[in-house]
Parts: structure tokens; C-alpha cells; sequence
């Protein structure tokens, strides 16, 4: 690592739900580390367990879902055995949260204003009035007109992307260190999307947050993410710098994944094939040996069913592949 | 057959059917309750529907174990020396068979009612769904008496004995058809927006085969747990016409009209010729109502 | 206008939709009925075996246009004809099977209690094409082929498959009936990307071997980039540009098309600036006096305001907005 000191740091992080049959492992041997006001940008398919490995860091696994083995730091503290009311205190306090539907984090009962103020007064040790003017300042900083006016309006008064607004403005409202935002821009359109990633950079830089940004859409994290974590089947594919990411991949598995996507600009010579990883992703309960990619991956070789690989320098980034090692 | 039991053994019913020691025993009861009456004339000791094998003088026997008991009549006999276990046996017949019969009325009615609300909507919808709720305004028991009381001035005396059991199937469904309904038409709704119904219609099937072919299928969950909880329902419904005197004619006893006999004792120490009845329909009834709760939670896929 | 290279014509189509609360309450608290115009004033046409896409954001009313064309809704204004057949009119039934869609959610396009043997076969049988058991389950398994799965898995299940794969049997439902015009619905939005880059290459091999003509409706620029000959932007109901798909991509004329391709997402990471567009799409129901889009619009003027600019055919292609028309942009 860069920084000496890591904001986030998770370490050998796995996740398993039990169920009847078998015991699944959705999250397997998972290691990054996040610097404060970096953003870094967690991308793969779904079913990849990117969702949950951000919700295992904020403690909100649904059961049965559990974390088996490795730990969570933030701070240096670990927080991932801490008892569930010390953890809903960091929660709205250290780390604040932002999820794909703006509308189940916000309370259609009360006021976005109540709402602000009670999460303000909640974490921080200020007035009522004082409480209301954070409030006033949160709404303007996250870009909302009018604030004066809005504060008294409730979340079904707001249009998709004013909401994920008021989200945003409810999650830095105790000034958390780490915010962890799973598809904050996915429900929203492509012009609204713009707008909450300049968002989220903006803060980022100037609060010195650090952003867990996850999301499927690599455009979203080219434009907002310092470094890019890409996810495949619970474990950590390639790790590194967002450029090398994405113009020099070096695992097979994001080399497909960024020459599939669609281009603008490529019309020219539209008609062509894009380029393909064949097959799909394997289920939970179906993960190959060896290397979870090696079936797909048009570079495999003997030891990719034999053995799995660990994340290994390539380059600019780190990469679990076997075409990486010494001996390989 | 031996791949299908390992089959059926590893569905996800039965395991979960194999985890719930409760569920278990209800079923258990359940089925000693359905065996009982569905067997009696071959299970049952006395035939108590037999008048030549009657004695008047074994009436008011108490149970076999009461000192001053029979063993031949192992619960005690009633005020015309019909055995009990007998009458109880025969009259869950009754009670079973009217309690099914008038769920699948209201399951068929109900069902084809809520789909073709739910599908065709507008008018047809707000007059449906208007008359359920006129309906539910009342008392399911009111309507029952008020259907009952319309069949007995409608038909001839003679033909009412005959036709007493399906004027009281028809009360019970008709007064149950609106849970029905309701529970179809709000998941009709939800298929109908889904696009495989749309892909239906691009192909041009008829709004009847979509319906059938289609949603049917796909609204049947709920409807199972419904009628398995609406079986006990409508066994109560019964027991309380029966008791009240509206119900079968005393010469088919039902469970209901074996308390309302047995209640007349009561007071006079022959306490066994209602307890017992009552005993068997608390059982029947708990059972069935135990088992509609195990299906609601073991096919709701959040609860797995 | 309409030569025997058309395949689609829409012609001024219009959809409302009556979003009035019920009567009683209307009666009670003296509402007025309340009108959503969901598509207002469509025109364009489809050639024979190419693709017309159309984009915009949610609630623009594409997805209401490829439900009016395939018979799902019926129009309010205006006719929509295929073949020369108008699709809504008495000889509407001869369309069937050769109009087929694709929708967007593969959990939701397949009934989970049909084998998908059965799914495939449905337009199939529901268009009275008699074969025996022997022949259906033999162009189950050709289609199967065709769309890359294995001909046994007519067998199993919808939730036996990915979603991937479930969007390949859709396609396959819809090739049964032999179609040659196929409508769809964000066919790949639900889709990962490399699930998607399968799909959209399934869909081109097809098109080729089959001749099929497309309406591709989207809301990724970038995907129709990819797959269309023509685009049509839409915006709160209207059609505001239509052009072949090189012209709009690189010399996109109406102000709210400059404003969607600056929003993608830059993969390039060239670092240029996004034009940031503030705002959002007005509220369908009261749709500002006007041009629709001038509230959002840096070239709007009191003209803008006032009237309402109809498109145009400039030999480019269509735009509907009066700063082109007067050479302002």
C-alpha cells in the first residue's frame, strides 16, 4: 500500500451462508484497504459478492449470512466482532451509507428536515437550532435548490435523483470517515447519473472521505474511482490503479469484462461482434477448483484447475492469476 | 417409485415438514381424525345409524373406564344408547365432508371470480369486488343463516331433509368465496403486469387461456393456504349451524349436532355425550388450522 | 413515402393514459380527470432487416411505442401499420407471429411453472400451426440451437437457467413463430456486460442469417451505438431527433441529444470535461408550455416557450427543435 495508513482495512474477509444442503461461501478470502478521500471502486457481476462484501464491513449481513473468517478494520479498530449496538453507533457515525432505492433509507413518515436533524443530533453534540442549520448546509452541499423551501418537504415530494440527494446529504451528515455506496447511481438516468458521481468525487476531495463505490458499471467507476477492486465469484480478481484497470488489464477475466462493454465512438465499425466471455459466471453451489475463472478463460493452463491462485504483482496492479507467478 | 419417495423425501416441504415436531403431530391428528371418518363404517364399533341395533336400555352408559361403564361402548352412549365413539366417528364424516365440500365451493367460486376480476378489471372488477365487500359487511355465519332460512321456505319439507347437507355446503361456500377473491385478484394483478403474460398476448392467446394456462398456476400458493385454514373455518361454521339447529337433520348427525344433544345432558352429569364430540372437534380443528400455518410459512420463500 | 423497403410505418401515434383517481374520489374532492399523454405525435418508418433504435430516459414513452406497435396498447391518435396491414384494424390478425418482442426482465418474460419446451412452443401453438408432438419437439430443439443452449434443456425449468441464458429462451420463443420483425424492450438493460456483449452478439448473428428488422429499445447510448442503423431520441413523450446512427453520434443537433451523449459515462478517461446539465425531466402530467425540454435547455428562447417545434427533415434527419430550425446552434 501507498498510504502508511489505511483508512479501512479488510483483511481475509469471508462471508458464508449456511443452508440446508451446504454451507455457500459468498465472499472468499477477500483483502483491500481504502485511504482516507480515496475512492475505490468495487465492480464484477452480480452474484460476484460485491454487495456483500460492502455489507459486511457496515454490519448489516442479512442472516444467515455470516463473516467465517478474516476482519474488519476501520481506524486501526476492528469492528467486525463488535456487539450490534456499538456497530449501529459507528454505523451512522464513522460510516455513513448510500444504497441503490433512495426511497428504503429514507422514512416517507417524516420530513427530509426531521430527518437530517435527527441523524445530526444523534451523532454530534450540537443544538436544535444548530441541528437545523447543518441540516440547511448539508442539503445545499449536496446540491439541492432552494433548501430553505425543501427542508419541510417529505422523500415522496422528491423526484429519483433529488432523493438519492437527500440520502447522500443523510449519510455525511455525522461526517463519517468511510462511506460505502452499493449502486448509488443505477436506479437513476444517464443525466442524473453524471450529476451524483460529480457528487460523490466532490466530496470525497474536499472532506478527505474515503469512498467504497460499488457498482457494475464501469464507466461509473472510469469517471469516480481512484483504484478498482474487480470481483469475480466471491473472490478478489485484480486490484490496482483505475487507469492500468482499465486500458492494461491484466487478469483474462477483466480483459473481457472492459473489451465487452460497448463503445460510443465505435459505430464506425458497428455490425462487428463484440468481443465475448463465453459461458456465464458459476453459481455459489458450482464453484470450479483451481482458479473460479479457469473454465471461462481463454488463457488457462493445468495448474489453473489445480490450484488457486493468490493475488499476484502484475505490473501497476495485482492480479489472481497464474500466468503471474515466477514459476508460471 | 423408490427415486420418487427420495424424491418427495428431499423436497424442501418435507424437510421442512420433518424439522417442525408440532407440524408433525398436527398431522398426525389430522389424519387419525380423516382415517376415522372417512373409514367409519368399517372402523367404527356400532353402526349408531341402525335403529334395529338400538337398546334403550344401554342409554346414558358412561365411559368404559368409569367403573359403571360398558367396555363395548368405550366413550359412553348417548340418550338413545348410541355409542359415542361411534357417533363421533360418523358425524366427522359429516362434519369433514361438509367442511370440504363447501371449500371447494368457495375455492371454485372464489378463484374464478377473483381471476376474472384481476385480468379483465374495470367494471367487472368494481362490481365484483363491490358485492365482496357488501358481503364482508356481514357475517359469514348471518349469510349462512340467511341462505339456509331462504332454502327452507323455497323447498318442499320432504325434499329439504334430502337436500340439507348441499344447502348447507352452498351457505358455507358462498359465505367463505370473498378471501378467495381478494387473495387472487391482488396476485393477478401482480402476473398480469409480468411480461411472460405479455408475451402471451403478443402471440394473440385468448384472455380466457391466459388465464387458465397462465396466471392460474401462479396464484395457486396462497389459495392452498387459504382453503387449508378456510377447511377448519368452515368445519366451526358448521358445528354452529348444527348447533344452532340450522344444520344436517339430527338423523345424520354432524359433530355440531352431537354437542347440541350432548348439551342438553350436561347439567345432569352426562357430561361424556358432549365433551367427547367437543374434544374431537377441538382436535379436527386445531389440527387443520396447525397445518394451514405450517403450509403459509414453508411456501413463503423469505421464511426459508 | 411508404416504397416496399418499409416494413413499419407510425404515423402521428399518440397514447394517453387515464391516471384519474377512482370516480368516487374524483366526485368527493372535485378533481377533474387527469390525462397522461405517454407518447404524443410519432412518426418515423422501419426499412426491411435494419434496426431502428429508440432512446431516451425512464418515462419518455419508447417502451409505450414498442407496446402500441406489437398490439399491447391501443393508440389514442394516429395509425401504426406493418406490411401495409394497420396494426390495430381488422386485418390485424394476419400480423400475428410475424411481430414478435423481447422484454427487458428475464425473471419476469418466462412462466416459472412451463418447462421451457412448453414457452417456446406457445406461439407456436397459440397460432394454430398444427405439428405433431414429434415435429414440435424437434423445432423446439433447432431454436434451442439456434440461440446457443443445448436442445435437452427443453426439459427444465425457467429457474434452472441464468439470467443470460433466460433472456437467449426468450429470444427463442419469439424466433418460433418465424417472425420478421421483432420488437425489443431493453432486451440487455437487465443484464451484466459480458452477458450483455453475448446477447447483442446473438442478436446481430440472427439478424444476418434471418433478415430480421429490429426496434431496439434502450436507454444505453452505447449499446445502440452498437447495434442500431438509425436512432430516435425521445423526450417526455415526442420523438426530438431521429437520424442514422453515424450523423447523431457525431453530429448530434438537438440540445437534449448533446446533453445524453455528454452524460456517458467517459471509459476512455480522457479527462474532459462533462458539460454538467442540471435539472431533471418535468413531471409527465403537467409538461412544461412549449418545447418540453426548454426548462433544461441553455438555447431556449420565449419561442421555445410558447410554441411547440414539430420535426423537421433536413436531409440529416428529423429534429424537432426551433434553435436548429433558425440556425441558432
Amino acid at each position: 500500500m501507498s498510504q502508511a495508513d489505511p483508512l479501512l482495512e479488510v483483511r481475509n474477509l469471508r462471508v458464508e451462508f449456511p443452508t440446508r444442503r451446504r454451507t455457500l461461501v459468498a465472499v472468499d478470502d477477500v483483502s483491500f484497504a481504502i485511504a482516507p478521500g480515496e475512492v475505490l471502486g468495487v465492480v464484477g457481476e452480480s452474484g460476484a459478492g460485491k454487495s456483500l462484501t460492502g455489507m459486511a464491513i457496515i454490519g448489516l449481513l442479512d442472516p444467515p449470512g455470516r463473516i467465517a473468517a478474516g476482519e474488519v478494520r476501520l481506524e486501526g479498530q476492528r469492528i467486525d466482532n463488535l456487539p450490534r449496538e456499538a456497530l449501529r453507533r459507528i454505523r451512522g457515525r464513522r460510516i455513513g451509507a448510500i444504497f441503490q432505492d433512495p426511497l428504503t433509507s429514507l422514512n416517507p413518515l417524516y420530513t427530509i428536515g426531521e430527518q437530517l436533524a435527527e441523524t445530526v443530533l444523534t451523532h454530534l453534540p450540537v443544538s436544535a437550532a444548530e441541528a437545523r442549520d447543518r441540516s440547511l448546509s448539508l442539503l445545499a452541499e449536496v446540491g439541492i435548490p432552494s433548501p430553505e423551501q425543501r427542508i419541510g418537504h417529505y422523500p415522496h415530494q422528491f423526484s429519483g435523483g433529488m432523493r438519492q440527494r437527500v440520502v447522500i446529504a443523510l449519510a455525511i451528515a455525522a461526517e463519517p470517515k468511510l462511506i460505502v455506496a452499493d449502486e448509488p447511481t443505477t436506479a437513476l438516468d444517464v443525466s442524473i447519473q453524471a450529476q451524483i458521481i460529480t457528487l460523490l468525487k466532490r466530496l470525497a476531495r474536499n472532506h478527505g472521505t474515503a469512498v467504497m463505490l460499488i457498482t457494475h458499471d464501469m464507466g461509473v467507476i472510469a469517471e469516480t474511482a481512484d483504484r478498482v477492486a474487480v470481483m469475480y465469484a466471491g473472490r478478489l480478481a485484480e486490484i490496482g490503479p483505475v487507469r492500468h484497470i482499465i486500458h492494461e488489464p491484466k487478469h483474462p477475466y477483466t480483459a473481457g469484462l472492459m473489451s465487452s462493454i460497448p463503445r460510443v465512438g465505435h459505430q464506425r465499425d458497428q455490425r462487428d461482434r463484440l468481443a465475448q466471455i463465453e459461458g456465464a459466471m458459476p453459481r455459489l453451489t458450482a464453484i470450479p477448483p483451481g482458479c473460479a475463472f479457469n473454465p471461462r478463460c481463454p488463457r488457462r493452463f493445468a495448474r489453473c484447475a489445480e490450484a488457486r491462485p493468490e493475488l499476484l504483482a502484475a505490473g501497476e496492479t495485482r492480479a489472481a492469476c497464474w500466468l503471474y507467478s515466477d514459476g508460471g | 417409485m423408490k427415486a420418487a419417495l427420495e424424491r418427495f423425501w428431499d423436497h424442501d416441504l418435507a424437510y421442512s415438514l420433518r424439522r417442525s415436531p408440532v407440524t408433525l403431530v398436527a398431522l398426525l391428528l389430522t389424519l387419525v381424525c380423516i382415517g376415522g371418518a372417512v373409514f367409519a363404517p368399517w372402523l367404527a364399533p356400532h353402526d349408531p345409524f341402525d335403529l334395529a341395533s338400538l337398546d334403550l336400555n344401554d342409554a346414558f352408559s358412561p365411559p368404559a373406564w368409569t367403573g359403571s361403564g360398558a367396555a363395548k361402548y368405550p366413550l359412553g352412549t348417548d340418550d338413545q344408547g348410541r355409542d359415542v365413539l361411534s357417533t363421533i366417528m360418523y358425524g366427522a364424516r359429516i362434519s369433514l365432508g361438509v367442511g370440504v365440500a363447501a371449500v371447494a365451493f368457495a375455492l371454485v367460486l372464489g378463484v374464478s371470480l377473483g381471476l376474472l376480476s384481476g385480468y379483465i378489471g374495470g367494471r367487472v372488477d368494481a362490481f365484483i369486488m363491490r358485492v365482496a365487500d357488501i358481503q364482508l359487511s356481514f357475517p359469514a355465519i348471518l349469510i349462512a343463516l340467511l341462505i339456509d332460512g331462504v332454502a327452507r321456505v323455497a323447498l318442499p319439507n320432504e325434499q329439504h331433509g334430502n337436500l340439507a347437507v348441499p344447502v348447507l355446503v352452498l351457505a358455507i361456500g358462498v359465505s367463505g368465496w370473498v378471501q378467495y377473491a381478494r387473495t387472487v385478484r391482488g396476485s393477478t394483478l401482480v402476473e398480469k403486469s409480468k411480461e411472460y403474460v405479455q408475451a402471451a398476448r403478443v402471440v394473440g392467446r385468448s384472455p380466457l387461456a391466459i388465464m387458465l394456462a397462465h396466471v392460474l398456476p401462479n396464484v395457486t400458493g396462497p389459495v392452498l393456504v387459504i382453503g387449508t385454514i378456510h377447511i377448519a373455518t368452515a368445519i366451526i361454521t358448521e358445528a354452529t349451524l348444527s348447533f344452532l339447529g340450522v344444520g344436517v337433520p339430527p338423523t345424520q348427525p354432524s359433530l355440531g349436532t352431537l354437542i347440541r344433544i350432548g348439551n342438553d345432558f350436561l347439567f345432569s352429569g352426562e357430561w361424556w355425550i358432549t365433551v367427547f364430540p367437543g374434544a374431537a372437534l377441538i382436535t379436527l380443528v386445531l389440527s387443520v388450522n396447525l397445518l394451514g400455518d405450517w403450509l403459509r410459512d414453508a411456501l413463503n420463500p423469505k421464511l426459508r | 413515402m411508404a416504397d416496399n423497403r418499409t416494413l413499419l410505418e407510425v404515423e402521428d401515434a399518440g397514447r394517453d393514459f387515464d391516471v384519474s383517481r377512482p370516480w368516487l374520489n374524483r366526485v368527493i374532492e372535485g378533481e377533474e380527470r387527469l390525462l397522461l399523454r405517454a407518447v404524443d405525435g410519432v412518426s418515423f418508418s422501419i426499412r426491411r432487416g435494419e434496426t431502428l433504435a429508440l432512446v431516451g430516459e425512464s418515462g419518455c414513452g419508447k417502451s409505450t411505442i414498442a407496446r402500441l406497435i406489437v398490439g399491447l396498447y391501443q393508440t389514442s391518435r394516429g395509425r401504426i401499420r406493418c406490411a401495409g396491414l394497420d396494426v390495430t384494424g381488422p386485418e390485424a390478425h394476419q400480423l400475428r407471429g410475424r411481430m414478435q418482442m423481447i422484454f427487458q426482465d428475464p425473471y419476469a418474460s418466462l412462466n416459472p411453472r412451463w418447462r421451457v419446451g412448453n414457452i417456446i412452443a406457445e406461439p407456436i401453438r397459440a397460432l394454430g400451426r398444427t405439428l405433431g408432438k414429434a415435429a414440435l419437439r424437434e423445432r423446439v430443439g433447432e431454436l434451442l440451437l439456434q440461440v446457443g443452449l443445448d436442445p435437452q434443456d427443453g426439459d427444465k425449468f425457467p429457474h434452472e437457467f441464468s439470467g443470460g441464458q433466460r433472456q437467449r429462451i426468450s429470444i427463442a420463443r419469439a424466433l418460433s413463430s418465424n417472425p420478421e420483425f421483432l420488437v425489443c424492450d431493453e432486451p440487455t438493460s437487465a443484464l451484466d456486460v459480458s452477458v450483455q456483449a453475448q446477447i447483442l452478439n446473438l442478436m446481430l448473428d440472427l439478424q444476418q442469417r434471418l433478415g430480421l428488422t429490429y426496434l431496439f429499445i434502450s436507454h444505453n447510448l452505447a449499446v445502440v451505438a452498437h447495434i442500431a442503423d438509425r436512432v430516435g431520441v425521445m423526450y417526455l413523450g415526442r420523438l426530438v431527433e431521429l437520424a442514422d446512427v453515424g450523423t447523431l453520434f457525431e453530429r448530434p443537433r438537438h440540445p437534449y441529444t448533446r446533453m445524453l451523449l455528454d452524460a456517458i459515462p467517459d471509459l476512455q478517461m480522457t479527462g474532459k470535461p462533462r458539460t454538467p446539465v442540471g435539472g431533471e425531466v418535468p413531471n409527465p402530467l403537467a409538461p412544461p408550455a412549449g418545447c418540453a425540454f426548454n426548462p433544461r435547455c441553455p438555447h431556449a428562447d420565449d419561442r421555445c416557450r410558447r410554441e411547440r417545434p414539430q420535426p423537421r427533415d433536413d436531409g440529416l434527419g428529423q429534429v424537432a427543435c426551433f434553435a436548429v430550425e433558425e440556425r441558432r446552434i
